[in-house]
């Protein structure tokens, strides 16, 4: 067993999970890659939306996936780091809007 | 990768790994990579056989329709991914003698393309005699493959459009991107605005100019250990961008892939990228791309007159595998019974949508 909860070179594994359930694991890899095709977005579109999201779940495989993915479009640093800050500013103002509810609490138990 | 790695690929790269006397530098050596553990444990495949998974081995030549002659690697540029170790440093140029042979087998081939490589092939002292002499020919599509900031590089180079437009040669150019960071990271400090410029000076002469028979189109390389996808969108992001930030016009984009040899090989190992990069070569494999890989329709030729089955055969020194193996034995015949050389390089020419000199294939 890897010493670590994170090995990058798991990230390639990620198809092996289809080796447990089938059925689901195909549906899944065939649901993501309709996902990422050019649609109403483009493909370009959609990487940077999963960039943003990689950072805000935290994921590290996602990260690299996505960082490369990016790098293979022809995506400028400059687009991925907005991307990134988009994705922060959200889960920034997540927090904060609670801090509406703090207040609302604070006011109604102050005299 | 850390920033003093880039330093030193960056400092090192002013050189070729010839004249840095780099053990890359011999071809033996980055054959045995291409052959070592990573395939050798079998956590990858040997390119043969995934080949012969798809009944695709041995290899074997189709129509010739590309005769590709690398007329010299000496180079106004020292890119750091440059499968043929280019640059100012390297005396290999092909002589006037050697090209009298080529000019004969073009005169009698039934390739209808003709494809001027090098290094910079300007560079060549006999460059435009052999242009002059080859354009007679009557091939259907005479490509020569320009660095672009060579024509700004001096004075004696600067009528090239004018030059090409007169011989009515099809200009293929490479432009890693369309921001000048990541050109200039590749390609040199300064590679940038002097290929802007020079792409500007071919538009002027009718280049690349919609509906204009004067071909220009551009070669995009990915800048760094990743390989290119979607060729069409790229085209679609290059033209946008040049055309808004600099009234540029260009006809095709062809996406082509770092092969891991030379010094993008160097770069890989030195950046820590080399197995993430075969396997990513390896889990895009493609038999569709097989199919229509340019060593199947290609004969390349080096400056001194060897024959290999594509220009990255050529600089791994690996020449074709037929009783004839010099242009002044050229036989059509004899060189169509070969079986094409194979190693782990081959897999950048079957990734996703295939490799060639002329972008993708599948």
């Amino acid at each position: 067993m890897a010493n670590s909860y994170y090995d990058p070179a798991d990230l390639r594994k990620f198809g092996n999970i289809t080796e447990w359930s089938e059925e689901l694991g195909k549906k899944f890899f065939d649901y993501y890659g309709k996902v990422f095709e050019e649609g109403a977005l483009s493909a370009r579109e959609k990487s940077l939306i999963a960039l943003a999201v990689a950072h805000v779940v935290k994921c590290p495989y996602c990260i690299d996936a996505y960082t490369k993915d990016g790098l293979q479009r022809g995506i400028t640093k400059e687009e991925m780091m907005e991307a990134v800050h988009a994705g922060a500013a959200i889960e920034s103002g997540a927090s904060l809007v609670h801090g509406v509810q703090m207040m609302n609490k604070y006011d109604k138990l102050s005299m | 990768m850390t920033q003093s790695i880039l330093t030193d690929i960056k400092k090192a790269a002013k050189k070729s790994l010839k004249a840095r006397e780099d053990e890359l530098a011999n071809t033996q050596k980055q054959l045995e990579i291409l052959s070592g553990d990573l395939f050798a444990n079998g956590e990858l495949p040997f390119f043969k056989d995934k080949i012969a998974a798809s009944g695709q081995f041995p290899l074997k030549p189709k129509k010739l329709e590309v005769l590709q002659i690398n007329v010299g690697y000496m180079c106004n540029q020292v890119c750091a991914h440059c499968h043929v170790d280019a640059g100012p440093d390297r005396q290999e140029i092909m002589t006037r003698e050697t090209m009298q042979q080529c000019l004969e087998v073009i005169r009698n081939t039934g390739a209808h393309t003709l494809d001027l490589t090098g290094g910079a092939p300007e560079m060549n002292p006999d460059f435009r005699w052999f242009v002059e002499e080859a354009s007679k020919a009557g091939i259907q599509d005479f490509i020569v493959r320009s660095n672009l900031t060579i024509i700004m590089a001096n004075k004696k180079y600067h009528d090239l459009p004018e030059f090409f437009k007169k011989h009515n040669v099809h200009v293929v150019s490479s432009m890693p991107h369309y921001t000048r960071g990541k050109t200039d990271k590749q390609r040199g400090d300064g590679v940038f605005y002097k290929s802007i410029k020079a792409l500007q000076m071919l538009n002027q002469v009718g280049y690349g100019m919609p509906n204009s028979d004067l071909r220009l189109d551009l070669v995009y390389n990915p800048s760094g250990a990743f390989l290119p996808t979607d060729q069409s969108a790229m085209e679609r992001d290059f033209k946008k961008a040049l055309k808004e930030d600099f009234d540029i016009d260009f006809h095709n984009l062809f996406a082509i892939t770092n092969l891991p040899i030379s010094r993008f090989l160097d770069y890989l190992i030195a950046s820590d990228n080399y197995e993430d990069y075969m396997y990513s070569l390896v889990e895009a494999y493609n038999p569709a791309a097989v199919e229509n890989v340019m060593c199947t329709n290609t004969i390349s030729v080096s400056w001194d007159g060897w024959l290999y089955d594509c220009d990255f055969n050529q600089m791994l020194d690996l020449k074709v595998a037929s009783k004839v193996k010099h242009i002044k034995d050229y036989n059509d015949d004899v060189l169509s019974n070969r079986e094409i050389i194979i190693s782990q390089h081959c897999y950048g020419c079957t990734a996703g949508a295939g490799s060639s000199c002329q972008g993708t294939v599948a």
